[in-house]
């Protein structure tokens, strides 16, 4: 039955190749971005953390949410009490309101997480065409290539290559869509956040990934911090019980 | 148990008289992981494993109790109490990170262990029952393995369970009754969710319980060991306390640097970037994959993409998954020969090593591969050679290897093709002096052979 499956796969692969796509040919990897927490000592840059919150508080806010991140949070960035509170107020979160037990907002307190910004996902595709725009909490760590996909797709807008619409004219971007190569099918529906030709892309989508990076992964640095001691103490340990065990067979060792 | 020679408990302090007289859990600890215990002395490094797989599942029972204090087993809450414990609970993220990749730990060392089995033969007679009680705790570990996978109820959390349990709707007519009683519903939700969780929690300690079976097991005949030859006095030995508890720490030692690696520098490396997006019912994800440890019986099932005659090809797909593991239990059966190590038995190595070996690898990659015509034609391929091996080539290798093996022209060449412990082998008058391993010559005598080789020490 197995080799039925086989020359029927194989003949089909002769008989019918399948068909070369847009998205095989033009999709592209992502860039190499060099952050300060790669590696096993990496630890987060504060103010490229603190440049990114600000680019996700003037751009990203109004389509993405940041749902399991804190404001409390905010003090790993190096914000000190005051300002995270300054920092939460600036947010509006829903609430009921103690006298009538209606729905209202208020202003955010450390206490509270990052809202999302439409009530609901039917409210969030009626504001964007259709499509809802994830939360990024977790964003860094979703996608293949991490914080440099994130980079990449912020940096990779770009007009549509006309050898692309020759070869795939069925794949031009459609309307209410735009190219990205770094996006898996190539077009989506989030206009460039970004100005594609200001000089201050480049850097501010470094710093959001960055920032990003930071709201999916908050422990990286302790856990960096204590993986060191812990492989040291290991080796140490490992050195002691290859130890032993050599003492242990020594009178056996001799045949 | 096992060896006449072996060590005697004695308890010398009064208290301990006492126990032993009470509750003699000393000297069931003595004679199982104890001095009480003989063990060949020859073992390599092959054999740490089993103890590492124990160590595995001690690991994954902590952090797994840990975490449930902590996870919500509730398809509403469960996304966000996982993060919940990634970002606020005390060290959790070291908890998640430990139980995620302590449970990758724990298959690759046990796929180590059952590579050992699987080349040693530890298998075949006396320790048939100790590789049976292996494939059921196997069989255990996968489906707590996915059942596990299931809970962070991330996309492929989600979709992995909709494909798993889709398997049983292929069965004809009660197929689809089964898989929606299974699951609590038509499609994976709250409660699969919870009786997921539920069972999660219950299968460890179903596996504590075979573990204790397979080590009872594994003690009434004693350890197998590298030549295959059984051992024969009490120079073979050594009591597994001190001798091989230092080894088996040093084993662990490095054990869980590798382990400590992954957690605290590369958590996510083994995992899907999937399954940190919520689970939606209402978008698939490109590709479909379950975790690494999956992979080579994923590619089996999806192996099969054609119906033959009436039957579906899915059908035969889950079937084929199915086979390709409960086949290994009739290994003690199917594999004939006298000989037991692969070191010896040269027709054997030539397919274990150039058949199954890179038949599995490849089986791996294309199981977690996107599904293209090619990875299926290949998957394929591979398939029939796994099932080939062990149904076709296995039973006449194992038939044939006998009579062709010591055509050598003098006892140094045979010891030559018995390697690697052809050392010490003199020539003493008219007879060969052989001064190596005891086993060895056992074993030239096992097999019969024509040479007359005297054994001196």
């Amino acid at each position: 039955m197995l080799g039925y499956s086989a020359i029927r796969t194989g003949y089909n692969m002769v008989s019918d190749p399948a068909a070369a796509t847009a998205e095989e040919e033009f999709h592209q990897h992502v860039k190499s971005v060099s952050f300060s927490f790669e590696g096993p000592t990496g630890k987060y840059d504060r103010a490229q953390l603190q440049r990114g919150l600000q680019v996700y508080h003037e751009v990203c806010k109004a389509c993405h949410g940041l749902t399991q991140v804190a404001f409390r949070d905010l003090a790993d960035l190096g914000y000190a009490e005051g300002q995270v509170k300054t920092i939460a107020a600036e947010y509006n979160v829903p609430s009921l309101n103690p006298e009538t037990g209606e729905a209202e907002t208020r202003k955010g307190t450390a206490a509270d997480k990052f809202p999302s910004p439409f009530a609901n996902d039917i409210a969030a595709k009626a504001a964007n065409n259709g499509a809802v725009p994830p939360d990024l909490s977790l964003m860094a760590k979703a996608r293949h290539g991490g914080p440099e996909y994130i980079y990449s797709l912020l940096t990779g807008y770009q007009a549509q290559p006309e050898e692309l619409v020759k070869k795939f004219p069925d794949s031009k971007t459609g309307p209410g869509l735009h190219y990205n190569p770094y996006f898996a099918n190539l077009n989506l529906a989030m206009a460039p956040p970004l100005p594609v030709d200001d000089v201050e892309t480049d850097r501010k989508a470094k710093d959001v990934s960055a920032f990003l990076m930071w709201a999916a992964e908050p422990k990286l640095e302790n856990r960096h911090k204590s993986g060191i001691p812990a492989l040291i103490f290991l080796i140490l340990f490992t050195w002691l019980t290859y130890m032993s065990y050599q003492v242990i067979w020594a009178d056996k060792k001799k045949h | 148990m096992s060896f006449p020679w072996a060590n005697h408990y004695e308890p010398q302090h009064p208290f301990m008289r006492y126990m032993d007289e009470k509750l003699p859990l000393p000297r069931f600890i003595y004679n199982a992981i104890g001095g009480g215990y003989p063990v060949p002395r020859n073992l390599n490094y092959f054999w740490n494993f089993g103890v590492l797989s124990g160590a595995a599942l001690m690991l994954q029972i902590v952090t797994g109790i840990v975490l449930a204090m902590h996870f919500a087993g509730n398809s509403a809450l469960a996304f966000d109490s996982v993060e919940h414990i990634m970002r606020d609970v005390n060290s959790g993220w070291l908890m998640r990170y430990a139980h995620a990749n302590g449970a990758s730990m724990f298959f690759i060392v046990v796929y180590v262990h059952i590579f050992r089995g699987l080349f040693y033969a530890s298998y075949k007679p006396p320790r048939e029952v100790v590789w049976l009680l292996g494939i059921v705790i196997f069989l255990l570990m996968m489906a707590t393995a996915f059942m596990g996978y299931v809970l962070p109820w991330g996309q492929m959390s989600f979709w992995g369970a909709k494909v798993i349990t889709g398997l049983f709707g292929a069965i004809p007519v009660v197929g689809e009754p089964i898989q929606t009683w299974l699951l609590g519903g038509f499609s994976p939700d709250n409660a699969a969710l919870n009786r997921f969780f539920s069972l999660h929690y219950l299968l460890p300690f179903v596996i504590l319980g075979v573990v204790v079976l397979h080590v009872w097991a594994l003690h009434l005949p004693g350890s197998s060991n590298p030549t295959g030859v059984p051992v024969k006095s009490e120079e073979d030995t050594v009591p597994f306390h001190p001798y091989y508890t230092a080894k088996d720490g040093f084993g662990l030692g490095v054990f869980l640097i590798v382990f400590a690696i992954l957690v605290f520098f590369a958590p996510n490396f083994l995992g899907e970037p999937d399954n940190y997006i919520k689970a939606n019912p209402m978008s698939t994800p490109a590709n479909i994959v379950p975790e690494w440890y999956f992979w080579p019986f994923y590619a089996i099932l999806r192996a099969f993409t054609f119906d033959f005659f009436f039957v579906p090809a899915k059908l035969l797909g889950v079937l084929a998954m199915f086979a390709s593991i409960l086949l290994l239990l009739f290994l003690p059966w199917i594999d004939t020969s006298p000989v037991r190590s692969g070191h010896y038995r040269p027709l054997f190595r030539k397919f274990f090593w150039f058949g199954l070996m890179p038949c599995i690898i490849v089986l791996g990659y294309c199981g977690g591969s996107h599904a293209t015509n090619g990875v299926v034609l290949v998957s394929q391929l591979a398939s029939v050679y796994y099932f080939a091996h062990f149904l076709i080539i296995l039973p006449i290798v194992s038939r044939i290897e006998r009579r062709c093996r010591c055509r050598t022209p003098s006892p140094k060449a045979c010891l030559a093709r018995l390697r690697p412990h052809n050392r010490g082998l003199e020539k003493n008058g008219s007879h060969y002096r052989f001064s190596g391993r005891p086993v060895l010559f056992g074993h030239a005598r096992l097999l019969g052979h024509p040479h007359r080789l005297q054994y001196g020490v």
